[in-house]
Parts: structure tokens; sequence; C-alpha cells
């Protein structure tokens, strides 16, 4: 028997296991790209278009970020600027989620043990991970490249882009199967790669930024930082442009060496262990922790602080973005009309802010679901059952898991207003009076949200088992209705579905008060029921 | 007043009815035994007791109030261990065991030491990294710390080793010592031996036996084993007499109780050398209740608890 015996069996478990996250994944990838490639070809169908989007891509330092710098001025460029950064970091979190969902968590729940026992290497486990992972990502890669060929890009620019992405996959791979060896628990081993992916990030960034302008006026030659990103590899090759494919060896190297320590890893290390070990906590609770109120910001501050996070940095660029809107696309009527439709005014600015905080609104419904699904998972994980039958009444604990839900929306919608609010008054001028106005701007969208909360509170009372799904379609529906609707010129009736219709788009157009009391009360319906239908239904096991 | 009072209780899930007239009773003081293999309504009447479920037909009082209607002041009043514990994995332990005896209305911080130490549980580490047995520790710790009147335990010590099973009976017998009753659902059928006053024995929804252990093993066969000097005959034809059958030069037969007295008197006769009698084991009044049903018993292993 060698190290690496069953590794073709433990690879069929995992294809079998992971079937339809896997097929998502390289199904969804060259979908992505093949509708933003369809859709940055409508936006931008001619040469003088993309001149004028290369310029601000590659001036505009909240572009540069974002984006990283866009190769040459042909179609294809813009696309992969546009959509790098969704596939990349995407290719990056499936890899690195399916390497630790079929090496760490197969030992932190055991079942790595009993597959040990049998007749499977030492190497078979963590082998078969990594060639499932290579595999998917190659075949969502080589999809991806067909799609951009299929959308009519050129198929030289098109592989050279799809193996930027492919790259991007197999060099957190590496990283992922070294993670896996260090954390003991599969959370753990999951935020240090989602940490890297983040470092690596900020690394590009600050890299393009501080980038200088190429001599021939179009590029952007970036600075050192970029290139110790795995992510700033991929941008790196310059698909479409003048191609560098080299930089492939780059993620290749990463690849290798990740492999390497984690074999060398799995070789000196027992079954079950770690070279971190696992973290302790307090012998005791402290005082605040021991109400529902305490143990509900104990389990949900760690997630919001995350969100809170991100939808500052992303508000804040939006708000300096929004100076840069003019310029953008002054002379693109195409991308105008798509920006007026979405923040439903001509003023190009305020059509913008009013967009941007349309988006918060809507993406912020998914932190509602989430925190408000964190009940119903503890119930079907029969953590509820133990609280239940201590003296917590029904009503109040899924009262405050209801509060917290909406507080934290009420928080993540305050600071999306005041830092897209403080990103545009600095660009502009004045502020603290734009963050004034965005903050209220952004609240009035609330009641949107409350529903949302009202209609996931609902389907749990009455439909537990059945809640998670629907209260995420309820909220894919929402957001495909604002996203699509107008673009669609669906009826009206349809789109009154939806809560996010009804809150009125300020700052482009006035406060009406009437639909925010009707929304409210509507949510304040659903909220009753949902609390009423839980009092009286069983907790099944 | 009885801790637990249930009669004619009905439950139905779907078209299943998972308890089929249950009838339960527990006095002040006791330790009660709950036994019933897989599937058969032990943890559906404990969740019912609990008010996480709601019953469908028949009487239930704890604690002298309903269980549904009351729960939050009853809850203040008992503590529960499940049989399967499972915790915020991000919690430590010893958060965990604070906050569970918090919501249930305090615990007593001495008592709680006293049994970390008992249990040789380590309060520092995560949830998460909890083997089974001390996540079963974890709400033993968190209920035996609680000053309450009932304990509502469904198989804890499943996932304990030898020694703290020991440890597990000894603390049982230092809470009905300080006036708290248990009710004991249980697989462990010694455990139900060295701490139960009383039994109940249900079976698919329904309770077949209940009683002390004396009663039931009054109601079942005794096993004896002759050896005689002449061949024995005429056994068959003795009234309470049953399985008789030749084991190593020696006969054995099944007695019900009441009749022993005949049969002793009816061996004298053939010169009894030698004599064993043994009262039925628990595990032999429970196996003869599930013995019959033992394909049954295979099909719903994988059901409900």
């Amino acid at each position: 028997m060698s190290a690496f015996t069953g590794t073709g069996r433990l690879a069929r478990l995992a294809l079998r296991r992971d079937r339809i996250r896997l097929a998502s994944w390289t199904l969804g990838t060259p979908l992505i790209g093949y509708a933003m490639a369809a859709s940055v070809a409508s936006i931008y169908p001619d040469e003088q278009n993309r001149v004028g989007y290369a310029e601000v891509a590659n001036t505009s330092v909240v572009a540069r970020a974002f984006n990283g710098p866009i190769a040459s001025t042909e179609l294809g460029a813009v696309v992969i600027t546009e959509s790098y950064l969704t596939l990349a970091v995407l290719a990056a979190l499936l890899s690195t989620f399916t390497v630790v969902r079929n090496t760490r968590q197969n030992e932190e729940t055991g079942r790595a043990e009993l597959l040990g026992a049998a007749a499977v290497g030492r190497y078979a486990l963590l082998t078969a991970a990594l060639l499932v992972v290579a595999g998917a990502n190659v075949l969502a890669g080589g999809l991806l490249a067909v799609a951009f060929v299929g959308a009519g890009l050129p198929t030289a620019g098109s592989v050279a882009a799809a193996a930027a992405i492919i790259g991007v996959g197999l060099g957190f791979t590496g990283v992922a199967a070294v993670t896996a060896q260090l954390s003991v628990t599969s959370r753990g081993a999951n935020a240090l790669a989602a940490a890297t992916v983040g470092v690596a990030f900020l690394l590009r960034a600050t890299g393009d930024v501080l980038g200088q302008r190429a001599a021939d006026g179009v590029g952007l030659d970036s600075a050192w930082p970029t290139w110790l990103s795995p992510l700033g590899w991929g941008t790196q090759i310059r698909a479409f442009g003048s191609e560098r494919l080299w930089v492939l060896a780059l993620p290749a190297a990463l690849l290798v060496v990740g492999v390497a320590v984690a074999y060398t890893f799995a070789e000196r290390r027992d079954v079950g262990a770690g070279l971190l070990a696992a973290r302790r906590g307090p012998a005791r609770a402290a005082v605040w922790l021991l109400t529902p109120a305490g143990l509900t910001w104990r389990l949900h501050r760690g997630v919001l602080v995350g969100w809170a996070v991100a939808v500052a940095v992303l508000g804040f660029a939006m708000g300096l973005a929004g100076n840069e809107v003019d310029d953008m696309i002054a002379d693109n009527p195409a991308a105008a009309e798509a920006i007026a439709q979405l923040g439903g005014s001509a003023e190009l600015v305020d059509a913008f802010l009013s967009a941007m905080l349309g988006l918060f609104a809507l993406t912020i419904g998914a932190y509602v679901v989430q925190a408000l699904l964190r009940v119903r998972g503890d119930e079907s994980d029969s953590i509820l059952e133990p609280l239940l039958a201590t003296a917590v009444s029904r009503h109040r604990w899924l009262g405050t898991q209801v509060a917290a839900a909406v507080l934290g929306a009420l928080a993540l919608m305050l600071l999306a207003g005041a830092t897209t609010g403080l990103g545009y008054g600095l660009a502009v001028g004045d502020p603290v009076g734009w963050a004034v106005d965005l903050t209220g701007a952004a609240l009035l969208r609330l009641p949107a949200l409350f529903v949302v909360a009202g209609v996931v509170t609902a389907l749990f009372g009455v439909l537990p088992r059945f809640s998670v799904v629907a209260s995420w379609a309820v909220l894919i529906v929402f957001l495909l209705l604002g996203q699509l609707g107008a673009a669609l010129d669906l009826p009206q009736p349809v789109l009154n579905i939806s809560p996010y219709t009804h809150v009125p788009s300020v700052p482009a157009v006035d406060v009406t008060v009437l639909p925010l009391v009707v929304l409210t009360a509507a949510a304040t319906a659903l909220l009753t029921a949902g609390l009423t239908a839980f009092r009286r239904r069983d907790i099944p096991t | 007043m009885s801790v637990i009072a249930i009669e004619n209780l009905v439950k139905t899930f779907g078209g299943v009815r998972a308890l089929d007239g249950v009838e339960l009773t527990v006095e002040p003081g006791e330790v009660h035994g709950f036994l019933g293999p897989n599937g058969s309504g032990k943890s559906t009447t404990i969740r019912i007791l609990l008010g996480l479920l709601r019953r469908d037909s028949g009487q239930v009082r704890l604690l002298d109030g309903d269980p549904w209607r009351d729960a939050v002041a009853l809850h203040r009043r008992l503590a529960y261990v499940p049989g399967d514990v499972n915790l915020w994995p991000n919690l430590s332990g010893g958060e965990a065991i604070d906050l569970f005896g918090a919501l249930r209305g305090g615990l007593d911080p001495r008592r709680r030491d006293e049994l970390l130490q008992r249990f040789d549980l380590d309060p520092t580490k995560k949830c998460r990294t909890y083997s089974k047995g001390n996540r079963q520790k974890v709400a033993i710790v968190a209920a035996f710390a609680s000053n309450v009147e009932l304990y509502v335990l469904d198989e804890p010590t499943s996932g304990l080793d030898p020694l703290m099973e020991a440890v597990f009976q000894e603390e049982v017998r230092h809470l009905t010592g300080a006036g708290a009753s248990v009710l004991l659902s249980s697989h462990v059928l010694a455990e139900v031996e060295a701490l139960c006053d009383r039994v109940s024995i249900i079976r698919e929804g329904r309770i077949v036996e209940s009683g002390t252990l004396a009663e039931l093993r009054h109601l079942a066969r005794t096993t004896v084993t002759v050896e005689t000097a002449r061949p024995v005959t005429g056994l068959a034809e003795l009234p309470g007499v049953h399985e008789v059958r030749p084991v190593d030069g020696r006969v054995r037969m099944e007695v019900e109780p009441e009749h022993l007295d005949t049969l002793l008197a009816h061996l004298v006769r053939f010169q009894v050398r030698a004599l064993t009698s043994t009262p039925p084991t628990l595990e032999e009044l429970f196996l003869r209740h599930y013995g019959e049903t033992s394909d049954d018993q295979q099909t719903q292993a994988g059901g409900t608890r």
C-alpha cells in the first residue's frame, strides 16, 4: 500500500459529495463571464467609448484600486477589467472552501479517521481534494474561455484571460492546502485562507494605485506590491493587450510550493492535529453574555463587524467615484441611461448616489436574511432545544433575533450613507453636509429592510423546513425586480411586489411618507404573524 | 402532589401515532427510570413535558402547571440534559455552562466549580473542540449546578466513560438527597438499576410496565436451575413452570414467583443436590418486552431518539 492508495476513490467521493457545488462553480463562472461580456459590449460598443473608459480606469484611484489596470482599449480588455475582481475572488474562495471541506473538515468531523482506518494512504485525502479542486478550476476556466469566444471576443485574449483566473484559483488552492494543515478547525483554515485573499487584494490595490502610467499613454505599470499578490499576477498577464503568459509561472510556483509544504506537514503530524493550537476561551462567562440579548450580540458580532468593514470601504470608494461619474459617462449615453434607470433621476450624480444607496439596501437585505436564518440553523442543529428548555420564552428569543437583525441593518445603512456621503463630500467639498444628507437618504430605505425581516420571520414561524430556501428566494426576487425590472420594462404591478420599489429614491426624488408608513405596517404584520406561529408550533427534532 | 402526572397522552406526527395513551407518574423525591428502545416515544414524551411539542390530547401536569402554557415559569424550576448535546461552537464550555445556568435563573458557582472538577472538564476549551462525552458533561454540569426541583435527563450518560458514569450516579444521589426529583431516560440498565426507585417501560407509544424494580421482578419469572440425585419428572404438569430444559446434567426452568413454593415442594422428592434461583435482571425484563420485536427495532433504529 502506498501513501496514495485510495486517492481515486476519495476523489470520486468528493465529486459525489460536492456535485452541486462543483457544478454551480464550473457552470456559473462562464455564465458570469458571458453576461459581463454581453453587458460591456452593449455599453461600450465602439473604440471611442473604450478610450474614454480606459483613460478613467487607469487614472481614477478608485478604479485602479478595485479593478486594477486595463491592458488596452480592446473590448475584451474592458470586459476582463470589469469582471476580473468578481471572477478572481470567486475562484480564490471556491478553491479555498472546497480544499478545506475535503481535507480539514473531514478530519474535524472524524470522517478522515474512519477513512484512514480503511485501505487509504496518508496522502490520499489531501491528494484527492487537490485533484478535484484543480480539475474544477481548469474546467471552469476552460468554459470561461469558450464563453468569452462565444461572446465574440478574440480567442488568444479569451484564453489568456481564462488562464489568469485559473492561475488565481490554483494559487489559492496551494494556499488552502497549507492552511488546512495549520488550523485544527475548518473554520480556522477557511478564515486563514480568506484573510490571505484579503491581503492579496490590498497588496494588488496598493501596487496599482502607486503604479505609473506607461510610456504608450494607455497602460499602467503597477508598483512592486502588485507582484506580491496572487490576485495581482492575474492582471499582469495583460489579457487582450500585449499578453505576458510567462506570468502564469508565478501561480504555478505558488501551487507547487503550497502542495509541497502541505505534504510535508501531512507526513509529520497526527490525524486531527494542527500546527496552530485551537484557541481557548474564558473559563467563566462575562456578565453581559448571560442574557438573550448578550448571547445574541456574541453570536452576531463577528459577522456584523465583517459587514461593517466591507460596507464602509465600499461606501467610501463609491462616494469618491461619484465625482468621476460625469467624466466616466459624459459621452456614453448607454451607461448614463443604465444609471438613470437604477437611480430614478436624469441628474446623473444624484441618480448614481441614489442607485448606490439602493444597492446597499438590497445587499444589506442579505445581512438581514443571513442574521435571522441563524435561528433556523440553531433549530435544525438542536441548539435551540436546550435553550428553550430554560426560562427564556419563544417570543423573547425570536424577538431578540429580529431586533438584532433589524438593528444590524440600521447600523449598516447608517454606515453606508455616512461613508458614501463622506467620500463624495471629500471629492467635491462639504464632507459633513453630504454625510448627513446621504445618511438621511439611506435611513429612508430601512422600511424595505423591515419587510425583509418580516418575511423571513413569518417563513420561519409558519414553514420552518422551507424557510432557508424560501427566504433567499424572496430576496433574490426583490433583487431581480430592482435591478432588471426597469430595464426589462416589467409592468408596475409586478414591480410593486418588491418593497424596494416603494422606498423613495432620495436624493434622486423627493421624500414621500405614505409608502414608508405602509411598508412599516406590513412589516409589523408579518413579524406578528411569525412570532405567533412560532409560539404555537412544535420544535421538531 | 405528583411532580409529573401524565394521563392518556397522545401525540401524532402526520399519520404516525408516536404516543398512544402514555401514563406516567413521578412522585416527589424519586428517581424514575424511563426505559424503551429507540423510537418508542421516550424523547417525544420528554419534549412534551418541556413544552417543545404540543400534545394532541390527554392530561399533562408538570410541577402542578401546564407544560405548554406555563413553560417559562416551569423552566425556572427544572433542568434538562438532552441525549445529544449541541452547543454554540464558538463559546467556551465555561461560558455555555454559565449561560444555561443564568437563563434558567441562576446557578451555584461553588457547585459549578466542584462539578467541573469531579467530571474532569476543562471549561476553557471551545465547544467545537469538545468530544461528544465532553459536550454531555457541559450540559450535566450546567444542570446539576442549578438548584431546581426536577431534573429531566434524556439519556444523559451516552458518551461518558465508566469512571464518569460512577461520578454521575453519585451526583444524582446527591441531588435526590437534597430532595429533588429525577426523570431519567436511559439505555444503561445498570445505571437504572443502581439509581431508580421506580421504572416505566414504554413500547410503541404505550407504557407496558410501571412500578418499583421489586414489583417488576415479582411480575416476571424467576430462573431456577436444579441438580438432583434422581431424574426430575412431572415438571411440565406443574402450574406456572415454563421452558423446562436440561443443561449439563442439570435442569433449568422458569417459574412464576407465586408458584415457586409448589415447585420447591415437588423438587425435594428427587433429592436436590444443588439449586440456584435467579430473579430476572432488568435486562431480561427489558428484553422480554422487546425481544419479540427485534426486527421492528432494527427498522426503527434510524428514527427519532
